[in-house]
C-alpha cells in the first residue's frame, strides 16, 4: 500500500511537469506576435520591442521555458496585463468558489446518480427504472447554459424562492459561524449555491446514474451476490453493502473525470450565474487577450485536475484491495 | 433411517421468463436424513444446479418453482416470503459453491464476510462474530486462522478459499449443506483434502449433505444415496453400493462405462448429446441415445418405479430388474 502511494505520488512530478511545458506551448501556438496583439494596431514598434522585452517575448523559445518554470517554482505566473495585478494573486482569490462550486456539484451529483443508478437496477425494465432513465437521458442531453437559465426563470424569477446571481459568504467560514451560533450566513450561502451548483450537477449526475445502472446489473450477477444472499444478509444489505461496494470501483474513476467537466461546465455557469469564480475570471481574461492571467488560469485548471486524478487513483486503492498488490 | 432433514415432493422448475416457458426439472423426489449424503449427478444442464438453486431458494430472476415441495425440518420453505426464506438461509440450510474465488466478495476480508453470517443468524456483536468467523475458519484447519481471516479471498490459495466458503457455510451449523460441485475448480490433491474436510465436517454436526456433482468418483467416496439426472428428470435413485453393483437404467449404465477402470480395455461412451430441454422428445428423453431403446420408450415416459427395495428407476427396459 504505502509503495503504492509513493509510486503514485512520484508519477505527479513528471504530470506537473508536462502540465506546465503545454501550458507554456499554448502561448507559442498562438499566433503572430502576442506583445503586437496586445498593443493593438496603433501601437509603435518601439512600444511593441518594449513589450517583448518586458514579457521576454525577445529571448529563444526555450530560454523563456526555463525562465517561466523557475517562475512558477518560486509562486509567480507573471502580471495581468489589464488587471495591474500578480496572476497568482488573482487566481487565489478566485479559487475558492470555484471549488466550493465544483466540490458542491460533484457531490450533489453523486448522491442523485448513485441513488438513482442503485433504484433503477434494483427492477430493470420496471417502471422505475424507465422513469429514472428517460431522466438521465433528459440530464445528459440538456445543455448546462439552457438548463442553467431555465432554473434561473423557474426558481429565481418565476417562484422567487432562490437569487438568481452572486455568491453569500463562503461556505467553509459560514459554516464556522453557523457552529457559532449564526446560522443566516449559511443559509444564505447555501441559497446562492443552489442555482448553479444544480445546473452543474444535472449532467454529471445522468452520467453517472447511467453507470451506475449498468456497473449494478453486471455485479449483482455475480456469484458473490448469490453468495451473500445464500447467507441469508437481507436484500437490503446485499445491494448496498455487498453489490454497491463492487459497482462503485469503475465508477470512481468516473466521477473523477466529471471534476474535469465540472470545472469547464464552470465556466459557462459562473458566467450565467455571476459566480465570482474561475470560471467568469476565464471569461474576462480571454475577451481582454490577458494572455498570462489565461496561461495561469489554464495552468490551474490543469493541476486541480492532476490532483483530483491522484486523488481517485488513491482512493482506488482504498476501496480495491487488489490494487494494492500490484 | 432417522428423520428426514431435507424431503423434497415431485418438484418441477420452470424457466418462466422464456417464450414458451419450459421446465429444466421435473418431478424431482429426495429425501436426505441426519448425517446422510445423497449426490445427485448427471451431466452438465441436466438440471442439478437448479435442483440446488431451488432448494436455497436462491433461483434466478425468471426461474421458479412450479410445483412440488421442499421441507426443511418441518417448515415449508416454498411457502415462506422471501424474508422469512432470508431467515432460512444460511442459518438452518447453508450451500458451498463451485467456484471459490468468484463466490467470495473480493473487496471484504474472509472474516467479515463470515462474521457477517454469524452476526445477521446468531445476533452476535461485531467483536464477538470475528472471533466466532476465527473459530469457523479453524475447525476447517485453515492454517493461522487468526491472520487469514483478515485477508482478502485474492491473497489467498485456492484451497484455502474453499475452505473459507465451507466455513461460511458452516459458521452457523446448518442442518442440511447444498454444495454445488465443491471440488471441480480445485486440483485433484486438494480436492481429496476439501471432500475429506467436507464429511468430517458433516459427521462433527450430523448434518445432512446433498452434494451436487458430475464425478461418479467424488460419488463412491462420499454418497450414501444416489440420484441420477438425466434431461431435468430423477432416472435412478439407489444406495451407492446399489448403484455401483447392478445399475439399473441404462444411462447410469453407460456412466459406469465411462469411468476408467483398472484392467479394461478402452472406455465405452454414450452415443449423442442430451436434447435440448425445451426441445424434448415426446418419450423417455434418454430414448434418442439409448442402446435399449423400444417403440415404447419413444411413445410413452417411463415412470420412476421401485425394482429392487430402496432402488428405483425410471426405464421401460431396465438391466437385470431380478
Amino acid at each position: 500500500m504505502t509503495a503504492y502511494v509513493i509510486r503514485r505520488l512520484l508519477l505527479f512530478v513528471p504530470m506537473a511537469i508536462g502540465i506546465v511545458v503545454v501550458t507554456f506551448c499554448l502561448l507559442l501556438l498562438i499566433p503572430g506576435d502576442p506583445a503586437a496583439v496586445l498593443l493593438g494596431q496603433e501601437a509603435t514598434p518601439e512600444a511593441i520591442a518594449t513589450l517583448r522585452r518586458t514579457l521576454g517575448l525577445d529571448q529563444p523559445a526555450y530560454i523563456q521555458l526555463f525562465i517561466y518554470f523557475g517562475n512558477i517554482l518560486q509562486g509567480d505566473l507573471g502580471q495581468s496585463i489589464f488587471q495591474n495585478a500578480p496572476v497568482s494573486e488573482i487566481i487565489l482569490g478566485r479559487i475558492g468558489a470555484t471549488l466550493e462550486l465544483a466540490i458542491v456539484a460533484l457531490t450533489m451529483s453523486a448522491a442523485i446518480g448513485i441513488t438513482l443508478g442503485v433504484i433503477a437496477a434494483m427492477r430493470p425494465g420496471g417502471i422505475v427504472d424507465a422513469s429514472a432513465m428517460l431522466l438521465a437521458q433528459l440530464g445528459i442531453s440538456m445543455p448546462v447554459y439552457w438548463l442553467a437559465l431555465l432554473l434561473m426563470l423557474a426558481f429565481a424569477v418565476m417562484l422567487g424562492w432562490l437569487p438568481a446571481i452572486g455568491r453569500g459568504e463562503p461556505l467553509v467560514s459560514a459554516f464556522g459561524m453557523a457552529l457559532a451560533g449564526n446560522p443566516a450566513p449559511l443559509l444564505d450561502s447555501l441559497s446562492h449555491i443552489a442555482l448553479p451548483a444544480a445546473s452543474l450537477a444535472v449532467n454529471s449526475a445522468a452520467i453517472i446514474s447511467r453507470l451506475v445502472r449498468a456497473s449494478m446489473l453486471e455485479v449483482l450477477n455475480e456469484d458473490f451476490v448469490r453468495t451473500a444472499r445464500a447467507k441469508g444478509v437481507r436484500r437490503r444489505q446485499v445491494i448496498w453493502n455487498h453489490a454497491l461496494r463492487n459497482a462503485l470501483l469503475p465508477v470512481i474513476s468516473v466521477i473523477g473525470l466529471r471534476f474535469g467537466a465540472l470545472l469547464g461546465g464552470a465556466i459557462l455557469t459562473e458566467t450565467i450565474f455571476a459566480w465570482p469564480g474561475l470560471g467568469q475570471l476565464t471569461i474576462a481574461a480571454i475577451s481582454q487577450r490577458d494572455l498570462p492571467l489565461i496561461q495561469g488560469i489554464v495552468l490551474t485548471f490543469a493541476m486541480i485536475f492532476a490532483t483530483v486524478t491522484l486523488i481517485v487513483d488513491l482512493l482506488y486503492a482504498v476501496v480495491d484491495p487488489r490494487i494494492r498488490l500490484k | 433411517m432417522s428423520q428426514a432433514a431435507l424431503t423434497v415432493r415431485d418438484l418441477d422448475v420452470r424457466i418462466a421468463s422464456a417464450d414458451p416457458p419450459f421446465t429444466v426439472v421435473a418431478d424431482m423426489s429426495l429425501a436426505v436424513s441426519q448425517g446422510e449424503t445423497l449426490c445427485i449427478v448427471g451431466e452438465s444442464g441436466c438440471g442439478k444446479s437448479m435442483t440446488a438453486l431451488a432448494l436455497m431458494r436462491l433461483l434466478p430472476q425468471g426461474v421458479d418453482v412450479a410445483r412440488g415441495s421442499v421441507v426443511l425440518g418441518d417448515v415449508e420453505l416454498t411457502a415462506l416470503s422471501e424474508r422469512q426464506a432470508e431467515d432460512f438461509r444460511g442459518n438452518r440450510i447453508a450451500m458451498i459453491f463451485q467456484e471459490p474465488l468468484t463466490a467470495l466478495n473480493p473487496v471484504m476480508t474472509i472474516g467479515s464476510q463470515i462474521a457477517e453470517a454469524i452476526a445477521r443468524h446468531r445476533g452476535l456483536s461485531g467483536r464477538e462474530a470475528w472471533s466466532a468467523a476465527v473459530e469457523a475458519l479453524r475447525q476447517t484447519q485453515m492454517p493461522d486462522p487468526e491472520r487469514r481471516a483478515g485477508q482478502y479471498p485474492h491473497e489467498l490459495s485456492g484451497g484455502m478459499r474453499q475452505r473459507a466458503v465451507i466455513a461460511l457455510a458452516l459458521c452457523c451449523e446448518p442442518q442440511v449443506i447444498v454444495a454445488d460441485e465443491p471440488t471441480t475448480a480445485l486440483d485433484v490433491t486438494v480436492q481429496a483434502q476439501i471432500l475429506g474436510l467436507i464429511r468430517q465436517m458433516q459427521e462433527r454436526h450430523g448434518t445432512a449433505l446433498v452434494l451436487i456433482t458430475h464425478d461418479l468418483g467424488v460419488v463412491a467416496e462420499t454418497a450414501d444415496r444416489v440420484v441420477v439426472m438425466y434431461a431435468g428428470r430423477c432416472v435412478e435413485e439407489a444406495s451407492v453400493e446399489d448403484l455401483f453393483d447392478a445399475p439399473l437404467h441404462p444411462y447410469t449404465h453407460g456412466l459406469m462405462g465411462a469411468i476408467p477402470r483398472r484392467g479394461a480395455e478402452h472406455l465405452t461412451e454414450i452415443g449423442g448429446t442430451v436434447p435440448p430441454l425445451w426441445k424434448l422428445p415426446q418419450g423417455c428423453a434418454f430414448a434418442p441415445r439409448c442402446p435399449r431403446v423400444t417403440d415404447r420408450c419413444r411413445e410413452e415416459r417411463p415412470p420412476l418405479l421401485e425394482y429392487r427395495p430402496n432402488h428405483r428407476a425410471a426405464c421401460w427396459n431396465v438391466h437385470d430388474a431380478a
